[in-house]
């Protein structure tokens, strides 16, 4: 018996060296190098600014945060599921944790109650952070607008740099905006903000006003609290 | 006794008998268009309802609504029966504007506890005796009742972010037992929306569980005061129970409406009407089966998947039948928005397409998920919810059929082409968090059925027959003070509606009773005692939505 494999080993591993070969070619694996890394010439280097590279990374890797409010989180979540797919664009691994999310989509109706709850999460996640608001209740708190417990719109707690409209917004509309969102970000472009937001404060930092001085004896002086001025509101 | 209360439970009481049973504490009638009322004095409301329960079999307060007139107060307990919801009674409660003191119906009924904690919360009358009188939905540091009267919305509000105390440590800090507290939710992948847990640990088991809702209470009920019968307030219902769901809803407005102003429904929009109610039943079931999955054993590639694939074929659907995917604004009072859509034989096929896959779909869904092994050691016996249990709370809808309650709007309190169709209600006996999904697994199967003979009646239907929408005054005024509370089947259980009158083309109260809410208030029977991850599994189960809960 020879050192050889036997015949008919060797007849089953030549498919697969095949196609190896037909992929990759001869010599040595340059797999990595695109037909642009050929037109570049032999050993090519790209000048550009730091940031334009980082922008570029941050709009082409996203994670977004798993925020269902309302609604508009059913077609948000109709957005990451089959037939949409946002994952296609480099935005569709929603992450349960705000910790690790770059991309806050609020999809639905910001109430008294929640607005507090919204800021603190929103403060959990690090910098930078975008904000993408869903639906009209997001702007201007939509078809709820003139309820006693609804804030209105998402940009009076948090900075929003993309508004979605729509009640709720197709799937189409919401990968719209992602990708609008994207070319933003890759281009540097910020939102200013115009909104005056509500700010959480600690109760003993309020100016005394009637309110306040009915509720000190529930709320102690150091708890945070947020104060709504419906007057105010647009 | 017990067979004198079988009798009471399944015969009619006449309204003579319940005259002779209420007897004097009956200070004046007040009916309501869809059942008797009396009238009864404030410290008389546990007697009165226990009477009613016991002897006349009176088993399920269906709803209780506040309101404020001019010169009182008024609390209002719709009763009903399980054996046979056509059964109604309410019991109306006056108390003065200046001291709005009711004696609370807790002890009789435990669903009373959070409805009247609403009541409270929203309208402001105290119940006396109650065991928890906090507010419900509204945050604690809230100034004034939004429903009352005198209400003012443009002052300033103040609300708190704090840890929560945990509800039971005084009686925990003894050196026997070691609780932790922890906050599930409101921002948890696992609380299908907006949910706040409070909850007590002893270990891996559930010491205490109280959930703390509110966090989308988006004034519906407001929304719909403000708007006009005819038009501004049907885009609301579809979003209480988004569920793709918005059909089911619309008909419970539908339903209240057209038995408030008696208009009539051509019975062509009846089986439209009955056809897209049923597909929006599957989307909703589908959702739940899905999002169970994904709580149970964090299947977020398969299950999850496989059931969004079915939902979007039959929003598909809807979306022909009524343009909108998911906020359908479909029905109008007395029939449907326009005819099915051009060329009908495409829409037909469709719908036929979707119905003949089906049943090798469910068969796949049963392969994957509930023959699961994981999946049944995980589901069975746990998060029990024992029929009379589910009773005291209210429960209905899936979570009241796996109980073993045979009970469900559509057969029991016909409305609809539902009467004239073949199918049955599905039941399990298993009371746990299996037998629910059974239940909505099976009703997927049945709501098919349902509309494959609708989708067979429309296709013979005679053309110059094609009545969509009776004769409706332009601007629906109806007399004043006529009240009524209607309900109907959605998703969730029982979604009902009452609408008080007052004269203008706007309603002058308007309550939803919503099925997620008295659910949800059974989490706790179900999960105490039991371990943590059972707690993820029986509220995955009870497939609550927030914008229901909350409204």
């Amino acid at each position: 018996m020879s050192n050889e494999p036997r015949q008919q080993i060797y007849d089953s591993t030549a498919p697969s060296t095949d196609t190896r070969e037909s992929r990759m070619g001869e010599g040595v694996d340059d797999r990595f190098n695109s037909k642009l890394r050929e037109a570049f010439g032999a050993s090519p280097f790209i000048l550009t600014k730091f940031d334009n590279f980082m922008n570029w990374v941050r709009g082409s890797s996203m994670f977004m945060l798993q925020f269902g409010i309302a609604c508009c989180s059913i077609e948000m979540i109709h957005s990451y599921a089959i037939k949409h797919d946002l994952d296609r664009f480099g935005a569709g691994v929603p992450r349960a944790s705000p910790r690790q999310a770059d991309v806050m989509i609020v999809p639905g109706t910001i109430v008294s109650k929640f607005g507090p709850r919204m800021k603190r999460v929103y403060d959990q996640m690090p910098e930078p952070k975008f904000v993408v608001g869903m639906g009209s209740c997001t702007i201007s708190g939509g078809p709820f607008q003139q309820g006693y417990n609804v804030v209105k719109g998402a940009e009076e707690i948090i900075p929003v740099d993309i508004h979605v409209p729509g009640c709720p917004p197709r799937p189409e509309a919401l990968i719209y905006g992602v990708a609008k969102l994207q070319e933003r970000i890759a281009n540097g472009e910020s939102s200013p903000v115009v909104v005056k937001p509500y700010e959480l404060e600690e109760f003993g930092d309020l100016p005394r006003d009637e309110l306040v001085q009915k509720l000190a004896d529930q709320i102690d002086e150091d708890d945070l609290v947020m104060r709504y001025n419906w007057a105010d509101s647009p | 006794m017990s067979t004198e209360l079988e009798r009471a439970v399944t015969e009619t009481v006449t309204e003579e008998e319940l005259e002779a049973l209420i007897g004097d504490r009956a200070l004046a009638r007040d009916d309501h268009k869809n059942a008797p009322g009396f009238v009864v004095r404030p410290d008389d409301v546990q007697d009165v309802l226990l009477d009613l329960r016991e002897e006349a079999g009176f088993d399920h307060l269906s709803c209780v609504t506040a309101q404020q007139y001019e010169d009182r107060y008024e609390s209002i307990y719709h009763l009903k029966k399980y054996a046979d919801p056509t059964q109604e009674v309410s019991v109306v409660v006056p108390t003065s504007v200046d001291d709005p003191v009711s004696q609370t119906a807790e002890p009789v009924f435990r669903s009373a506890d959070w409805a009247e904690r609403e009541a409270f919360d929203l309208v402001g009358i105290d119940y006396e005796g109650h065991p928890d009188p906090r507010r419900i939905l509204l945050p604690e540091t809230w100034q004034g009742h939004p429903l009352s009267l005198d209400y003012d919305q443009e002052k300033p509000q103040i609300v708190t972010l704090t840890e929560h105390a945990n509800p039971i440590q005084p009686d925990h800090r003894d050196e026997e037992s070691d609780t932790m507290f922890l906050n599930i939710g409101p921002h948890h992948p696992a609380t299908h929306g907006v949910l706040h847990v409070k909850t007590v640990l002893d270990g891996e088991t559930v010491a205490d569980v109280d959930p703390d809702i509110g966090y989308l209470h988006r004034s519906e009920e407001q929304m719909c005061q403000q708007g006009t019968y005819r038009h501004q307030i049907m885009p609301y219902p579809d979003r209480w129970d988004y569920v793709s769901a918005g059909i089911l809803n619309e008909w419970a407005y539908a339903r209240t409406a057209e038995d408030l102003a008696d208009l009539e429904v051509p019975e062509y929009a009846q089986v439209i009407r009955t056809m897209s109610a049923e597909l929006s039943r599957i989307a909703s079931h589908m959702l739940a089966l899905g999002t169970f999955a994904l709580d149970v054993y964090g299947d977020f590639t398969a299950i999850f998947q496989y059931t969004f694939r079915d939902r979007e074929i039959v929003q598909d659907i809807l979306e022909d039948l009524t343009g909108q995917r998911l906020m359908f604004n479909y029905f109008r009072l007395g029939g449907v928005a326009w005819d099915l859509p051009e060329p009908r034989e495409e829409f037909f096929a469709k719908v036929r397409d979707f119905l003949d896959d089906l049943p090798a779909k469910v068969a796949e869904y049963n392969d994957l998920v509930t023959s699961n092994e994981i999946f049944q050691i995980r589901c069975v016996d746990t998060g029990i919810l024992e029929p009379e249990v589910a009773k005291q709370y209210g429960c209905t809808g899936p979570v009241a059929r796996g109980s073993g309650i045979d009970y469900d709007l559509r057969r029991d309190d016909p409305y609809g082409y539902y009467p004239n169709l073949e199918w049955n209600v599905v039941t399990e006996d298993g009371c746990d968090n299996y037998s629910r999904v059974l239940v909505r697994m099976q009703e997927v199967e049945e709501s098919a059925k349902i509309i494959e003979q609708c989708i067979d009646l429309l296709e013979e239907w005679p053309e110059d027959e094609r009545n969509i929408q009776s004769n409706v005054p332009r601007t629906l005024k109806p007399d004043a003070d006529t009240e009524t509370y209607r309900a109907v089947e959605a998703a969730k259980g029982e979604l009902g509606i009452y609408i008080r009158s007052d004269g203008t083309d706007k309603p002058g109260r308007f309550k939803i009773r919503s099925p997620s809410f008295h659910n949800l208030s059974a989490l706790e029977e179900m999960t105490k005692g039991e371990y943590i991850p059972d707690l993820v599994a029986s509220l995955g189960s009870l497939d609550i939505v927030l914008g229901e809960v909350d409204r």
